[in-house]
């Protein structure tokens, strides 16, 4: 059964196929993730965890790693 | 800032839209992403088609529609007693667009005229203008025209901008309501955000030349040159989803309304993906905000307001009236709601430039 974080890193897989996001501490200072992947990956989130995230949160930092992507799902009811 | 205007109506709002049609792929092979990329922008942001003018103007748009209500005789020159025109693309320097509008259909000489330069708060600021003239004796019956044909400004090369860029022009009438009515409206600005959203070139700060000609590319892969319309996609992006609940949230409460009370929030629509992480912000059911004329027409700046009203409920409000909450954000920064009674109305409809 594929866990959150398994389902967080399979989305940024289908958002930047070339990169590996398991080899990075930070997706933006990296450059792996531009504002529209992050548009692209929210769409995502929302669809497959059945949330909206707050548009106040759609900022680059909060979608840094995967635990930082992990803590917004968190804050929307997913729990792991 | 709150306003409040009693006795004034809206009595007809007709769209001007350039016959011209473009689709989101006619410019793919254009943008320095991959087609894969492009496509994906595509389904999220909602482009698809969109209308450009050719060669005409704001002024061409404006005269189009007044010619229009003239001839199907739910207008009559010598009514207007204003005539505002809102639009950040005039046909000149100088005069006034306005002006030029208003020789061009012979006008009376005992009006006010005026230039209004604001983009896509545009149509509600200039509907607040629109009843404060009103307040005014001599004053009966104000057309407000909001234009734009930004697409002129708009790189070729520029994925963020270009695919959602729209033209048009829209007329609006506005009366003396001789029922008891009462209007309300907020208005607000942050001119430190006046970078956010920019033609940096061709004005008097930095006139056009060769070298603001100059295509560069940016961070992003977008190519355009200072001559071109830039904007900073997340900082409005942030802006909006920031700002505009908590402006409406202020305005439904001076108007002691509540959201549920509001049958329509027709609000500005820049793209698909902002206006529906809106609604879900403001928890507004999607069927009670439209967001679908991006898709269709594209981003035209304020007018992409009466277009929304026109394209979604133009037929029912010939006949009914509807609570409506308008809002504009944008370029500014700018940001201005309206919460009213609208219709019946005399007219409100969408007809092609000819």
């Amino acid at each position: 059964m594929n866990t959150v974080e398994d389902k967080i890193l399979t989305l940024l897989q289908e958002a930047r196929p070339e990169f590996d996001f398991e080899d990075s501490e930070d997706f933006i200072t990296d450059g792996m993730l531009d504002s529209f992947d992050v548009v692209q990956l929210v769409t995502s989130l929302d669809e497959t965890f059945g949330i909206s995230i707050d548009g106040t949160d759609i900022l680059p930092e909060n979608f840094g790693s995967v635990d930082k992507i992990m803590a917004l799902l968190h804050k929307n009811g997913v729990t792991t | 800032m709150k306003l409040k205007f009693n006795n004034k109506k809206i009595t007809g709002i007709l769209n001007i839209l350039p016959s011209r049609e473009v689709q989101f792929e006619d410019n793919i092979d254009n943008y320095n992403f991959s087609r894969a990329q492009s496509m994906k922008l595509k389904l999220i942001m909602g482009y698809d088609k969109r209308r450009i003018v050719k060669e005409e103007t704001v002024s061409d748009l404006c005269i189009c529609g007044f010619n229009y209500l003239f001839q199907k005789g739910v207008l009559k020159k010598d009514d207007l007693d204003a005539l505002i025109l809102v639009t950040q693309s005039p046909d000149y320097f100088m005069p006034p667009t306005s002006h030029v509008i208003h020789g061009a259909l012979g006008l009376k000489q005992d009006m006010v005229c005026m230039d209004i330069n604001q983009g896509c708060s545009g149509y509600v600021i200039g509907l607040n203008q629109a009843f404060q003239l009103l307040n005014q004796e001599e004053i009966n019956k104000v057309a407000l025209l909001n234009a734009d044909t930004l697409s002129k400004k708009v790189s070729p090369k520029d994925r963020n901008n270009n695919p959602q860029i729209g033209d048009g022009a829209s007329i609006t009438i506005i009366e003396k309501d001789q029922k008891e009515s009462t209007i309300y409206g907020t208005v607000k600005v942050e001119g430190k955000g006046a970078d956010v959203l920019i033609i940096p070139a061709g004005g008097y700060k930095t006139p056009s030349t060769a070298e603001t000609s100059l295509m560069k590319e940016d961070d992003a892969g977008n190519v355009r040159s200072l001559d071109h319309l830039m904007m900073k996609g997340d900082e409005v992006f942030n802006f909006v989803q920031r700002e505009i609940p908590t402006m409406v949230e202020e305005l439904l409460a001076e108007a002691n309304t509540e959201k549920s009370e509001v049958d329509y929030f027709m609000f500005h629509q820049p793209n698909k993906f902002m206006l529906k992480k809106l609604a879900d912000k403001m928890k507004v059911a999607y069927q009670k905000m439209p967001n679908n004329i991006v898709e269709r027409f594209g981003n035209s700046s304020g007018v992409s307001i009466p277009t929304t009203i026109a394209f979604n409920i133009g037929e029912k409000l010939e006949k009914e009236s509807f609570s409506i909450c308008l809002a504009g954000f944008g370029v500014g920064l700018s940001w201005a709601s309206i919460l009213l009674r609208l219709g019946p109305l005399d007219f409100c409809e969408i007809i092609d430039y000819k």
